[in-house]
C-alpha cells in the first residue's frame, strides 16, 4: 500500500467542476476541508474571491506558524548527472562544465554560509552514482555537521536502506519533487536515466518517512503540465503523507520553470495569480503544511508571498556548484548552473525585508543533540 | 443511502446509547429505565457477594437481548483489571469488558498507562475490550494498535455531570481514530450526549445522569432521543460557523498592481 | 477448620466440597463466580474441590455499576 494506489484512485478526477462562487464562502468557513473543497479552491477565480482566499490563508498561517519564516540556502555539491530531463540545466547531454566539490571546497562553502548566520542548508546533487554516490554525500554531511544544525538533501531517489543510512549520518530533511504527477508527461520529459522510473520517485517520500526523516518537502515543477492538475495531486500527496506519518513535518514547494541551459520553454503558462492561488488553496486545505518559496521567484513576488502562507524561503542562493565561494566569472567555468535564479538577495537583505514586514527570520530552528 | 450501523467486534449494535446500571434506587426502576433508553449495551460491575444477606441477581433485571459489558471498576492497576476481567468472563455472560483502572480516588480519573497494559493482555486472551480512558490521542492510538474494539474517553469526571469538558480532545480523537469513539462519564444532560454525537462520536455511555434524575425512565428516553438527533445531524453535515467578509484587497492587490 | 471467604476468616466443617459450601451459603450457582486460591474454578468443577485449612476463596457476582 503506497501513495501510488491513492493516486490511481484519483487519476481521472474531474477538475473541471461546476462550482457556484457563492459556495466559496461555505467552503472557506469550513473547519476541515475535503478533497473536493480543495479542488474547488483551485478553479478559476476573480480578484475579489482570490482576496477572500488570501484572508483565510493568512489567518491560518498566523495561527499555525506565527510571524516567522525559516531561512535556508542550497549548496550544490555536484552537477554530474546521468539523467536526460529536458527541463533541467544539468541534463546529461547539456554541454556544461561538470564539477563536483572536494571536501575542502565544501568546507569553504560551509564556512561562508555559516558566517551569514544560516544554520539550515539544503544539499543538492545531480543523479550520478559514480560521481556523487551516497558515500560521497555522507562524507559531505560529516563536513557540514560541524557547521549546521539541520541538513536537508535534494538528491536522486534512494532506496529505503539508503535513506536510513543518511538519517543515521545526520540528515534530517528530504526534498524531492515529483516534477509532474502526470505519468504521460513525466515519461515525455524524462528521456532516459534512472529518473525515468515514475513510481520509484513517487514512493520516495514514503520510504524516507519510514526511516525517520524528520521533515519532507515535496513539489511539482510548474509549467510541465496544467498547473491545476499538478497542484491537485500535490495536495493529495501531501495529505496522504501527513495522515500516514503524523510525526513528520511535511511541506511543499511550487517551483515554476525558469530559463536554463538547454533552453527548454515550458508549454504551460503559470501566472503569478496562478501561483498565489495554488499557495492559498494548499494552505487552506492543509493548514499545517509548510510552504517553501525559492529564489526562482522575483523579489517583489517573494516579498508579497510572505504574508500569504509561505513558511520557508531560501536566501543568498546560487545554483552553481560551490557557487557561494567559487568565482564562476574568472574561472571561466561556463554556464553550469541548474537554473537562473531570480532573487539574488543575500541573507541580510532578506532578514531586513522580513523585519520590515513584521516577520522574524529564523536562521536556526533546532539542533540535534 | 447506506445504513448507518454501529459495529463493534463484528456485532451490530442497535443503539448508540449505552447505559450503566449503577446508582439506581431499585433494580426494577433500573429495568424500566433500560427499556425506555432502548440501549443494547449495559454495563455492570463485579463485587464480592455478601454471603450474609440474600440479594437479587441483577441479571434478572436486565433485558435478555442486551449485551452485558462488565467493567473492571475497583481495579487500581492492570493486574487487578485483568483479574476482574477473567472473573467476569467466567460468569458466562459473554466476553465484553470495559477496562476501567482508577487509582485516583479524588476525581476518579483513569490511569491511561495501566489501562493500556490491561488492554494488551486482555485482547490477547480473546476479550472484546472497550477501555475507559482520559482523552489522550497517543494512548488512544496505542489502544487501537493493541486491539481495542473501541475507545471510551471521558467527557468529564465520573458522576460530575459537568458535560463535555474534553470536547476539543474528543474532536481530535474522532478525527484521528478509526475505531468507535464512545464518550463515557460526566455527561449530565441529553444536550451533552447530542453534542458528542454531533462531533462524530459513535456512541455515548450514560449512567449517573439517568439513575439519579427525578424521573429516570423519562430521562432515559430523553437521552435516547438526544443521541438519535445528534447522530442524524452529524450524518447530515453540520454547517460550520461563518467568518467575516472583507471589502478591499490588501493581500492580493499587488497582483493587479494596485496600491 | 479456618478458611478465608471474601477476605474474612470463617470456621467451616472439614471434608467440605466447594459446591457444598456454595449451597450452604444459599447462593445461586448461576449468579456467582468463584476464585479458589487465586484460580477461577468453573461451575462444573466445583464438586471436585475438597476444601483445606487456610484456603482463600473469593465469591463474586455482577452488581450494578457504570
Amino acid at each position: 500500500m503506497s501513495f501510488y494506489d491513492t493516486y490511481l484512485k484519483y487519476k481521472d478526477f474531474d477538475l473541471n467542476r461546476d462550482f457556484n462562487l457563492s459556495q466559496l464562502t461555505t467552503c472557506l468557513n469550513k473547519d476541515k476541508l475535503e478533497l473536493t473543497d480543495f479542488a474547488n479552491l483551485i478553479l478559476p477565480l476573480d480578484g475579489q474571491h482570490l482576496e477572500a482566499l488570501a484572508q483565510k490563508a493568512r489567518a491560518l498561517t498566523l495561527k499555525y506558524f506565527g510571524k516567522t519564516i525559516q531561512l535556508y540556502t542550497p549548496i550544490y555539491l555536484s552537477n554530474y548527472c546521468s539523467n536526460e530531463c529536458i527541463y533541467c540545466g544539468f541534463n546529461l547531454h547539456n554541454r556544461i562544465t561538470r564539477k563536483k566539490l572536494s571536501l575542502e571546497e565544501l568546507e569553504n562553502e560551509a564556512r561562508f554560509i555559516y558566517d551569514t548566520g544560516l544554520r539550515h542548508v539544503l544539499i543538492l546533487t545531480g543523479e550520478s552514482r559514480q560521481e556523487s554516490p551516497v558515500s560521497y554525500i555522507k562524507d559531505c554531511v560529516e563536513v557540514l555537521k560541524k557547521y549546521f544544525s539541520s541538513i536537508s538533501v535534494e538528491i536522486y531517489a534512494l532506496a529505503e536502506d539508503e535513506y536510513a543510512d543518511l538519517v543515521k549520518s545526520g540528515v534530517d530533511g528530504l526534498t524531492i519533487y515529483q516534477e509532474t504527477y502526470n505519468e504521460n508527461i513525466y515519461d515525455k520529459v524524462h528521456l532516459s536515466g534512472p529518473k525515468k522510473d515514475f513510481r520509484f520517485r513517487l514512493d520516495a517520500p514514503e520510504r524516507a518517512a519510514a526511516c525517520g526523516m524528520r521533515s519532507i518537502n515535496i513539489g511539482a515543477l510548474l509549467g510541465l503540465s496544467d498547473w491545476r492538475q499538478e497542484v491537485f495531486y500535490l495536495g493529495l500527496h501531501a495529505k496522504y503523507l501527513q495522515d500516514k506519518f503524523s510525526s513528520i513535518d511535511f511541506s511543499v514547494s511550487l517551483p515554476r520553470l525558469r530559463p536554463q541551459t538547454g533552453n527548454f520553454v515550458p508549454e504551460f503558462d503559470v501566472s503569478d495569480e496562478n501561483l498565489v492561488q495554488a499557495i492559498l488553496a494548499l494552505r487552506i486545505f492543509l493548514p499545517r503544511l509548510g510552504i517553501t518559496i525559492s529564489t526562482r521567484e522575483d523579489p517583489l513576488l517573494r516579498n508579497n508571498l510572505v504574508a500569504l502562507g509561505v513558511t520557508r524561503m531560501s536566501a543568498g542562493s546560487t545554483t552553481y556548484v560551490g557557487g557561494h565561494t567559487l568565482d564562476y566569472s574568472t574561472h571561466n567555468l561556463g554556464s553550469s548552473s541548474q537554473f537562473e535564479i531570480n532573487d539574488k538577495r543575500n541573507v541580510l537583505e532578506i532578514q531586513a525585508m522580513l523585519k520590515e514586514k513584521g516577520y522574524q527570520a529564523v536562521l536556526k530552528d533546532w539542533m540535534q543533540v | 443511502m447506506a445504513a448507518d450501523i454501529l459495529e463493534i467486534a463484528g456485532k451490530e449494535i442497535k443503539s448508540r446509547l449505552f447505559i450503566g446500571t449503577g446508582k439506581f434506587s431499585s433494580f426494577s426502576l433500573m429495568r424500566e429505565a433500560i427499556k425506555a433508553s432502548e440501549a443494547q449495551v449495559v454495563t455492570v460491575a463485579l463485587r464480592r457477594v455478601d454471603t450474609s444477606s440474600k440479594q437479587d441477581n441483577i441479571l434478572d433485571y436486565i433485558p435478555k437481548d442486551c449485551i452485558l459489558m462488565p467493567n473492571t471498576s475497583g481495579a487500581r492497576n492492570a493486574q487487578e483489571a485483568v483479574r476482574i476481567a477473567r472473573l467476569a468472563k467466567a460468569a458466562g455472560c459473554g466476553n465484553w469488558i470495559k477496562v476501567e483502572v482508577i487509582s485516583d480516588n479524588k476525581y476518579l480519573l483513569p490511569d491511561n498507562l495501566e489501562t493500556l497494559e490491561a488492554t494488551e493482555v486482555l485482547v490477547k486472551e480473546g476479550f472484546v475490550v472497550l477501555p475507559y480512558m482520559s482523552p489522550d490521542l497517543s494512548i488512544a492510538k496505542r489502544l487501537v494498535q493493541a486491539g481495542a474494539s473501541a475507545v471510551m474517553p471521558l467527557g468529564s469526571p465520573i458522576g460530575s455531570n459537568r458535560g463535555v469538558k474534553t470536547e476539543e480532545l474528543i474532536r481530535i480523537m474522532v478525527e484521528e481514530i478509526k475505531i468507535p469513539v464512545i464518550v463515557d462519564a460526566g455527561l449530565g444532560r441529553p444536550s451533552d450526549a447530542c453534542l458528542c454525537m454531533e462531533l462524530g462520536c459513535s456512541a455515548v455511555l450514560i449512567n449517573t445522569a439517568i439513575a439519579v434524575s427525578d424521573n429516570p425512565v423519562n430521562m432515559a428516553r430523553a437521552f435516547s432521543q438526544a443521541v438519535t438527533a445528534g447522530r442524524e445531524a452529524y450524518l447530515s453535515g453540520i454547517p460550520s460557523q461563518g467568518g467575516s467578509a472583507s471589502a478591499s484587497s490588501p493581500l492580493t492587490g499587488f497582483l493587479r498592481k494596485e496600491n | 477448620m479456618i478458611i478465608k471467604i471474601n477476605g474474612k476468616s470463617e470456621n467451616i466443617e472439614t471434608k467440605l466440597r466447594l459446591n457444598e459450601l456454595i449451597r450452604n451459603k444459599n447462593l445461586t450457582p448461576a449468579a456467582v463466580v468463584i476464585e479458589y486460591n487465586g484460580s477461577i474454578i468453573l461451575k462444573e468443577k466445583w464438586a471436585d474441590i475438597l476444601l483445606n485449612e487456610n484456603d482463600n476463596i473469593e465469591i463474586v457476582s455482577f452488581v450494578s455499576g457504570g
